[in-house]
């Protein structure tokens, strides 16, 4: 609790026992009214301050001014104990709001506990401790086990396992060795580790994500707006339907009294507090909760679109896909398979190109560089190579036509690699990019929250495409699409009325993931194209953080919802009875305190994890 | 130019959206946002009238909640 927050609390227990001990006190009259007058005073000095400068300022509307009205009021109609205690509760609501915001911003911030406090740099074999951001690019920083990584770069020296869960949501730890990247905000956990910085502090992925999370606030959802304009017009037609209550009715029926009761009640709703506070805070708690599992929603409108999504489309490799080529089939014409794979293995263990590494990786053993003589690549077909002293044609179908050797197509899909010792055709070896092991269930689970349509938007060739999208149970694919002609497909989509989630890896699908609805970059870590282009960043890259991002979103939406329906319905319901003199003014308490209450506890309930 | 500002003792969320409205409407804001939620204002204005303007925004801060202060670093 902050000091105001404290001092409030006294005031307010101080009232309350100043309210009971007025309520016990036999007093009548005009010491009666001077008896409640003390509670009304200790809690609602400030109160009454502010409505006077509130009014110098022209301030009328000001729910403090509205609030000062309605207890003077309440005190004019004789009733002393309601004048107390409705300014008791209005600062218990007030006090309340301002301990709920201050937990949940507190809450949020420990989820994004992800800052590093300082780096070890070693200069001219020193180690000496520096902020982050007096790191400059290419140094060499030490690592502790229990350290956060401070920047962005590469292991040099050491073995570590990192925990990444505060980026990703992810707990496994992640193994790193020299050569390998790793990524700052992740904790270093069992070795030490030397470091090459790649980045300044502030281009860091860290920087980046807290740098998102907190200007998310900036970017409000459409129902945010819609409340805020309302409230701009509650108060004002509540004040007049107040004014005209107490003034117009008296004069036809008489009765004063009664009928300035009636409209303190009106005074006393009159804060639109419950909707303007729960929404930005079930917002607010929705991105944090999501944040906390890895899935960074770059503003509220997003989280809002998010949840109204009913057409996703996906990028394949990368995102559906590892973006890892393996071997899926050797089909030898009269070798066994083994021979061929070793054939083929030894042919392409100089290249660096992916498949070739996926041929060697299969192979799995030791490779004789001796065996391999010279290797003449054949530009888009393959390659010609000496090995065991033999003439071999290593290639796509072209390649065979050129040597007349006697090949045919596989029946399989992927990429396939055909092997001809000179002339003769030896069979041929099926590569495929491999599918990550959730995305079919990820699919699925689109699926049953009611996501209409799935397509597959992919460069790669058809029959890739088909197979991989039956596999997976996505309903339409477009393949051989060039990366403008992903952005026509999208624009296709979008035309036809879809509210449209476009997911893609981040890395050449920039235009796509702007133009969609709402562009879900994935597998982001690290990459700043996809940071800056998406509008939800998947930090993980697993299809099936998806569904959940919907999940959250929706379960926002709905606690939003929720929220609105049930303030406005209590406030109408009170100031329909407070018209019709049912209601009396602890019921007007109830339906301005304990609104603001359960809205607040309501939307605080979108922080917390869903399934 | 565009800039942030925290806020302290922002204490209604009503004040906060009624802060923004009052200063959106100052001459030389291009865009300003006042989060009750990470108790920010972020200040999007023309360069050369840009300290004027934050004076002004001040001033409407304290008009709507007298014990809200801005952090001027």
């Amino acid at each position: 609790m902050t000091r105001k927050q404290k001092k409030t609390l006294l005031r307010i227990v101080l009232a309350a026992l100043l309210l009971v001990a007025a309520a016990l006190l036999p007093a009548e009259g005009l010491w009666k009214a001077l008896a409640f007058a003390v509670p009304w005073l200790v809690i609602g000095y400030d109160v009454l301050w502010d409505a006077v400068r509130g009014i110098a300022h022209g301030q009328v509307f000001d729910e403090k001014f509205l609030m000062a009205v309605a207890t003077i009021g309440a005190f004019a109609v004789g009733e002393y104990p309601e004048a107390a205690a409705v300014m008791l509760f209005y600062q218990i609501g007030e006090w309340f709001q301002s301990i709920a915001v201050g937990r949940s911003r507190k809450s949020i911030a420990a989820l994004m506990d992800i800052r590093p406090e300082f780096a070890v740099v070693l200069r001219d074999g020193q180690e000496e401790e520096v902020d982050p951001e007096e790191v400059s690019v290419g140094e060499t920083i030490l690592i502790r086990p229990g350290d956060r990584i401070p920047l962005d770069g590469t292991v040099l020296e050491g073995q570590s396992s990192l925990n990444t869960a505060a980026l990703t949501g992810e707990s496994l730890p992640v193994d790193v060795a020299p050569g390998d990247r790793v990524v700052s905000g992740s904790i270093n956990m069992t070795g030490v580790l030397q470091v090459r910085a790649e980045s300044a502090y502030e281009d860091s992925t860290v920087a980046r994500i807290l740098e998102l999370v907190e200007n998310s606030a900036e970017k409000k959802a459409r129902v945010e707006s819609f409340i805020t304009r309302f409230a701009r017009w509650y108060t004002p037609c509540v004040v007049i339907g107040a004014l005209l209550l107490a003034l117009l009715p008296p004069l036809f029926v008489g009765n004063w009294g009664e009928w300035i009761h009636r409209a303190l009640i009106f005074l006393v709703v009159s804060c639109p507090c419950a909707l303007v506070v729960s929404v930005p805070l079930s917002f607010f708690g929705g991105i944090g909760g999501a944040s906390r599992v890895g899935i960074l929603i770059k503003g509220a409108n997003d989280l809002e679109t998010l949840a109204k999504v009913d057409t996703v489309a996906f990028d394949k490799t990368g995102t559906l896909t590892r973006g890892v080529f393996q071997v899926d089939a050797v089909h030898p014409k009269e070798l066994t398979a083994d021979a061929l794979l070793d054939i083929a293995a030894a042919a392409e263990s100089r290249s660096n190109h992916p498949v070739a590494e996926s041929i060697v990786a299969a192979h799995g053993g030791h490779i004789d560089p001796a065996r391999l003589g010279a290797v003449r690549e054949l530009a888009g077909m393959g390659l010609e190579a000496e090995v065991d002293g033999e003439i071999f044609y290593v290639g796509n179908g072209k390649l065979m036509a050129q040597v007349g050797a006697d090949w045919h197509e596989c029946h399989l899909p992927g990429t396939v690699v055909h092997i001809a010792r000179g002339r003769e055709y030896l069979g041929h070896i099926v590569i495929n990019d491999q599918l990550k092991p959730d995305a079919r269930e990820a699919i699925a689970a689109l699926k049953r929250l009611g996501v209409k349509q799935s397509v597959l938007l992919t460069g790669d060739r058809q029959k890739v495409a088909e197979a991989v999208a039956k596999e997976l149970g996505v309903d339409d694919l477009r393949a051989e699409l060039l990366p403008g002609q992903k952005v026509e497909e999208v624009e296709r989509l979008l035309q036809s009325g879809a509210k449209l989630a476009f997911v893609g890896d981040g890395i050449n699908d920039a235009p796509v993931l702007a133009r969609a609805d709402v562009g879900i970059a994935m597998g982001a870590m690290g990459s700043d194209a996809a940071i800056e282009s998406a509008d939800v960043v998947l930090m993980d890259d697993k299809p099936s953080r998806l569904p959940l991002a919907v999940k959250i979103a929706r379960k926002t939406m709905r606690i939003v919802r929720e929220n609105i329906g049930f303030a406005l319905a209590v406030k109408f319901v009170i100031l329909a009875l407070g018209a019709l003199g049912i209601a009396d003014m602890w019921l007007a308490v109830f339906g301005d305190v304990g609104v603001l209450i359960l809205a607040i506890l309501n939307a605080m309930r979108c922080m917390l994890p869903v399934e | 130019m565009k800039k942030t500002f925290k806020l302290e003792d922002l204490d209604c969320a009503n004040c906060a959206a009624k802060m923004e409205t009052a200063i959106n409407k100052l001459e030389g804001v291009k865009k300003a946002t006042v989060s009750f939620m990470t108790q920010k204002m972020t200040i999007e204005a023309e360069d050369d009238r840009f300290d004027e303007v934050v004076q002004a925004a001040v001033k409407c801060i304290s008009r709507v909640e007298p014990d809200c202060r801005v952090i001027l670093k």
